[in-house]
């Protein structure tokens, strides 16, 4: 197998806080076309990885850290910024993304960029390779969460569909999957979502996808013996 | 595991006995299936249920959880029938396993026409070619059931990733299973005969009486060129695979790029033949059993030094 060649990634920027992501972000240019989809996504991924995940650059590597899956792996801009601010690879990694130098692309790859748990880009795969790790973790006793990030549109492909449906017959409490819903999909009607998985077996939560607080809360709260989906609701693509 | 039974002599038995042991034996080691073959599992599933997992009939996700567990450290055995595992899922190989680089076992059963009664549906005489897409996979292709768990074990205990090809029809004998290495069966003067797998009993009725070489491939990816090269004594290759003709064509003229040479790729037809039956009869149809196999190479080396009489 493969292992990551990438130099020791550098300490964080000194205080990176939230205010600092949108700079982050306006490094990284030519995507705009993912310009909605990387800003859907942006304080989710900040309430992740700065109140919720147990991982950080230290713990990369570490088989009990909390996994985080980007299953949507378009408009990765808010994610490699949020990455950045929590110092898993430098800063000066952005300006050239998608070049052919560049580890960054515009659908992410783990073997090339620290603290990316899984390649993404094609949709319907990141859920249910969550649920493969979130099945091996529990097998091996390990008391560490998996999160995976949906995207409402990307709900449209069926392999979601056989993962909700698996993962709440197998009551997979360590299995938290959030839907950050832009009403972007074809043919499914508005605030269906948590109606779906909340049918298979799942603890639904709605929350306004910009409340830091509400995100917090929802990702947190205890809920046991049953896999947890978050609805983070934001404004329409 | 303490074995109350005599050791399967079908192939998918044996390697459901065998996945079910190493889930006993190893605790890194876990089994996925789609419904196929769960009339073997329960046992093993009732003592192991954090390792055993039926997805249901849920193919994309059944390669996805096994490339997850892979994520998460664990060696995953992914089991259904060879048209559902890598066909209906192969952008799940592609991405679940190439792409996320992890490694896993995939088991596919049934081959090109073990379902022969089943029809085309549940036919994949082109799983060797799909998986040839993809770097990095060892392909076996067992033709004894001895074969198949010596190959099951030798996969699960490495780190690669390994396609195994399990499929009904057997040779009388078994042979050692060692990645990267041809057998040689038996040598001549003439052409060299290839026999994958379950291919090797017909090939060697097929050839009484005509002086070739021929060497048997129970593990067709790594192919190894440098066997075929060392015995060559024409510059004549027979390929006998039992899923789609010419799979491993590229592989041979790659070998020989540098030697003038004539190749007869011989394997299933991609028409689809459109009867039901029995796998004796698609054998037959396919030109693949010891008869058609003897034509075909009749035809092949007419006139030649070693061959049949013009």
């Amino acid at each position: 197998m493969t292992t990551l060649t990438m130099l020791k990634t550098e300490a964080p920027p000194p205080g990176a806080t939230y205010d600092d992501l949108p700079r982050l972000m306006s490094l990284m240019t030519g995507d705009e076309k993912h310009s909605a989809a990387a800003t859907s996504t942006l304080d989710v991924l900040w309430v992740l990885y700065d109140r919720v995940l147990r991982v950080d650059p230290t713990t990369a590597d570490d088989p009990s850290r909390d996994r985080f899956y980007l299953s949507k792996g378009h408009g990765p801009m808010a994610y490699y910024a949020t990455l950045v601010a929590k110092g898993f690879f430098p800063e000066d990694w952005l300006a050239d993304w998608a070049s052919y130098e560049s580890p960054l692309g515009h659908h992410p790859d783990r073997v090339l960029v620290p603290g990316v748990e899984i390649s993404s880009g094609s949709l319907g795969h990141g859920f249910p390779l969550a649920l493969g790790t979130a099945l091996g973790l529990r097998a091996q006793g390990v008391a560490s969460r998996v999160v995976v990030l949906v995207g409402d549109a990307e709900l449209d492909e069926g392999s979601n569909h056989e993962a909700v449906e698996v993962a709440g017959s197998l009551g997979l409490d360590n299995l938290t999957v959030v839907i950050v819903d832009n009403a972007s999909s074809t043919h499914n009607r508005p605030g269906v979502i948590a109606g779906r998985f909340g049918h298979e077996g799942w603890v639904t939560r709605v929350v306004d996808g910009r409340d830091h607080d509400a995100l917090e809360a929802a990702l947190t709260e205890p809920h046991d013996g049953r896999p947890l989906v978050v609805v983070a609701e934001v404004e329409a693509k | 595991m303490r074995l109350e039974h005599p050791l399967p002599t079908d192939p998918r038995a044996r390697f459901a006995r065998t996945a079910a042991a190493l889930v006993e034996e190893d605790l890194s080691v876990a089994l996925v299936y789609a419904e196929i073959s769960g009339q073997y599992f329960g046992d093993v599933e009732a003592r192991h249920p954090d390792r055993v997992v039926n997805v249901g009939i849920r193919e994309q996700l059944l390669v996805n959880v096994g490339a997850g567990l892979a994520l998460s450290g664990m060696r995953p055995i992914v089991h259904t029938f060879g048209s559902f595992l890598v066909e209906r899922a192969f952008e799940q190989v592609k991405l679940g396993f190439n792409h996320q680089d992890v490694g896993g076992v995939l088991v596919g059963s049934g081959g090109s026409f073990d379902v022969a009664s089943g029809g085309r549906t549940h036919q994949a005489p082109g799983d060797v070619t799909l998986v040839d897409t993809l770097p990095g996979w060892t392909v076996h292709v067992p033709g004894h059931a001895d074969e198949v768990e010596s190959a099951l074990r030798q996969a699960v205990a490495g780190d690669g990733r390994d396609y195994l090809r399990v499929v009904s029809q057997q040779n009388a004998t078994a042979f050692p299973v060692r990645p990267g290495h041809f057998q040689v069966v038996r040598r001549g003067a003439g052409a060299t005969v290839v026999a994958v797998g379950p291919m090797l009993d017909p090939v060697l009725e097929a050839v009484a009486g005509l002086d070739v070489t021929v060497l048997y491939a129970n593990v067709v990816r790594p192919f190894d060129g440098r066997t075929l090269r060392a015995v060559l004594a024409s510059p004549e290759v027979v390929l006998v695979e039992p899923y789609l003709a010419g799979t491993s064509s590229r592989l041979v003229s790659d070998v020989l790029s540098d030697v003038p040479h004539r190749l007869l790729a011989l394997g299933v037809r991609s028409e689809e033949l459109r009867r039901y039956g029995s796998p004796r009869q698609h054998i037959a149809a396919h030109g693949l059993d010891a008869a058609g196999i003897r034509a075909s190479v009749g035809r092949f080396l007419v006139g030649r030094e070693g061959g049949l009489a013009s």
